[in-house]
């Protein structure tokens, strides 16, 4: 057993840290949320107005609808395409298994800004993709719906986000233990239906947390709608970056944030929910 | 083997023929000959042990069999059909795991229902080769408990029901019982066998416990580095082993290395007449064929020599004597459980009784 003493001793770091850097932000954006702005200045009269704008203007709702349209997206695309990698360096993969492993993980290393530019010339009027479907004599005139688009937000935010997705899939799918493969056919089964009945379902928690990652981060990017998005292509932490600048209106921004924080905290719950549902051993 | 006549013919239970026959089946693993030329055959309704000690391949076989590894050569053949050839699912083979691999995510009940729900297996019918399955291994009240909440010894019940609900036509036993403890070991043994009699399905059972495969099998085929040792019941197995190899695998033995010369066997101290030809001899001699002779009649079917005792095992029905009979010869001897032994002892053994081995 270990002293009092020692225990308080080793839990304060951490306390002093989620307090400082989590729980005493957390509380500080709340307060703001009840405050207002009058006249350019912010007062501290405590008020809910901040929360009804929230509820009555449709912009802000028309926002986070698109932004959870796109999350939702990003996250189904990472996960068609994460899965069925993961699938293939769990099984199939024999002895390429760690160089592909590492080409998943390099994207990781370089920074996001630099992968979102590079989208930005890939995507744009005289771009290598428009340049390219020209040479063919695809399309006469550069596609401008390319860049500056949803469909730009959903792209940039798929590629940085797949190997989110990828990775605890491929935890996963290393975790099935190969005897219930063979317990799979031994009973009758082929292929397509132990991947249905085993594989998929042993699988579940990590493409759980997986596609957690992948909605939650996106529900809360503002870089690549910056980059890439357009007007069409606003999303609700946009207009939250907005809103503590050029608006100065810290209060509103403030409330959307707790908006933002609520819907994550609750899909981070369900998340939780559900791996451990589908947890077995 | 030399050209003794080591392997006795096989004794097929008359009333079948062979449900399942491996043909001159070997196989390779990077240049490794696991199995060397092994040729089987397991009649209908048979209970055959593969028995080894671990690296012989008797795992292979079952591999070969279930499908999940290809023979290098040969055949394998099952009811006037080719085995071999087909994949693992269209096989009427089904396997108990060594440890259950059992689905984690399923029911006891969804567990023994898989094989069925694979095959379309109309609903009404699920449900009650399902219960029926459950029944014969004593687990109905089980149904609904996922794996990690059943015991051992539960597991292996579900994963038996789990292959036999299929009505398979072989089923193949990859050391079933080697993760449960001794005694409920014991109790599984016992309840094996009698399913077993009971369902009339052939079992191709694999074990490195010889014990287990001389209670529990009609024929004994024993492997040794990738290569049949001897095929034979475990009476006869064990009575006449054909290989030195053999002998010590099976129970306890002593091992008498001499030569036979002009009608007289040498084995260090031990001799006794033999009408055999002259030559270097093996003979096997078990522990419990040796008896403490108390008194000085002398049968002329008897060999009668002393030895010193050296050491005394006690194993609560008998006992294990260590003996010495000089120039460092030492025998094991198995006696009624007596009072304690030390120093010169005369023992005798029956003339029939050393059973002559091959290397």
């Amino acid at each position: 057993m270990y002293s009092r003493a020692y225990k308080t001793l080793v839990s304060l770091p951490p306390l002093v840290w989620v307090g400082t850097f989590l729980l005493l932000p957390y509380a500080l954006v709340f307060a703001h949320s009840l405050w207002a702005v009058r006249e350019g200045v912010m007062v501290h009269d405590w008020n809910l107005d901040n929360y009804k704008a929230l509820l009555t203007n449709p912009l802000y709702a028309v926002v986070l609808f698109r932004t959870m349209h796109i999350a939702a997206s990003v996250t189904l695309c990472a996960i068609l395409l994460g899965y069925p990698l993961a699938y293939y360096l769990a099984f199939h993969a024999g002895a390429r298994k760690e160089l592909l492993y590492q080409l998943v993980i390099v994207p990781l290393w370089v920074s996001y800004l630099v992968r979102g530019y590079a989208w930005k010339t890939i995507l744009g009027s005289d771009g290598v993709l428009n340049g390219f479907l020209q040479y063919l004599h695809l399309t006469r005139e550069p596609v401008g719906y390319f860049l500056y688009s949803p469909f730009a937000v959903v792209l940039m935010l798929t590629h940085i986000y797949t190997p989110f997705v990828f990775l605890p899939i491929y935890a996963a799918l290393e975790h099935v233990p190969r005897p219930l493969l063979e317990a799979s056919q031994d009973l009758g089964a082929s292929s397509v239906q132990t991947f249905w009945r085993v594989i998929l379902p042993l699988s579940m928690p990590g493409l759980l947390a997986g596609a957690t990652f992948a909605f939650v981060l996106s529900l809360g990017d503002f870089l690549a709608p910056l980059l890439v998005g357009g007007p069409s292509g606003t999303m609700i932490a946009n207009v939250v970056q907005s809103l503590f600048g050029a608006a100065f209106d810290w209060p509103l921004g403030a409330a959307i944030s707790v908006g933002i924080l609520v819907i994550t905290i609750s899909l981070l719950c369900l998340g939780e929910f559900l791996e451990k549902r589908w947890a077995f051993q | 083997m030399s050209a003794f006549p080591a392997n006795p013919p096989q004794e097929l239970p008359a009333k079948s023929a062979a449900l399942l026959e491996l043909r001159n089946v070997a196989k390779r693993f990077a240049a490794v000959d696991v199995l060397k030329n092994i040729s089987l055959n397991i009649a209908s309704g048979e209970f055959l042990t593969l028995l080894g000690e671990s690296g012989s391949g008797k795992t292979t076989v079952l591999r070969l069999i279930a499908g999940f590894a290809q023979p290098s050569s040969g055949e394998i053949w099952m009811s006037g059909e080719r085995l071999d050839l087909l994949p693992p699912y269209k096989r009427r083979v089904n396997t108990v795991f060594q440890n259950y691999a059992l689905f984690p995510h399923l029911s006891a009940c969804d567990n023994v229902a898989y094989g069925l729900r694979v095959k379309n297996t109309p609903t009404s019918e699920i449900a009650a080769r399902v219960e029926e399955a459950l029944r014969m291994v004593k687990m109905q009240g089980f149904a609904a408990s996922r794996p990690a909440r059943l015991s051992g010894g539960q597991q292996q019940r579900i994963a038996l029901a789990r292959a036999l609900v299929n009505r398979p036509r072989l089923l193949l036993l990859d050391e079933p019982l080697s993760a449960l403890d001794a005694n409920l070991r014991k109790q599984m043994q016992g309840e094996l066998k009698s399913l077993q009699r009971e369902i009339g399905v052939t079992f191709l059972f694999v074990t490195h416990d010889q014990e287990e495969a001389m209670a529990l099998s009609d024929r004994i085929a024993l492997l040794r580095d990738g290569a049949l040792e001897q095929v034979a019941s475990p009476r006869e197995i064990y009575a006449h082993p054909a290989t030195a190899y053999t002998a010590e695998f099976i129970g306890q033995t002593n091992l008498l290395r001499g030569e036979i010369r002009g009608g007289m066997v040498t084995c260090g101290a031990l001799r006794w007449p033999s009408d055999e030809a002259d030559g270097a001899v093996i003979f096997s001699l078990r522990p419990e064929a040796i008896r403490i002779c108390a008194d000085d009649k002398r049968q002329p079917s008897e060999v009668r020599f002393r030895a010193a005792v050296r050491q005394q095992f006690y194993g609560g029905s008998s006992e294990l004597l260590e003996v010495d009979c000089g120039n460092g010869q030492t025998l094991r001897v198995r006696v009624p459980v007596g009072g304690p032994l030390a120093g010169e002892q005369d023992f005798v053994f029956s003339l029939c009784d050393p059973t002559r081995v091959a290397e």
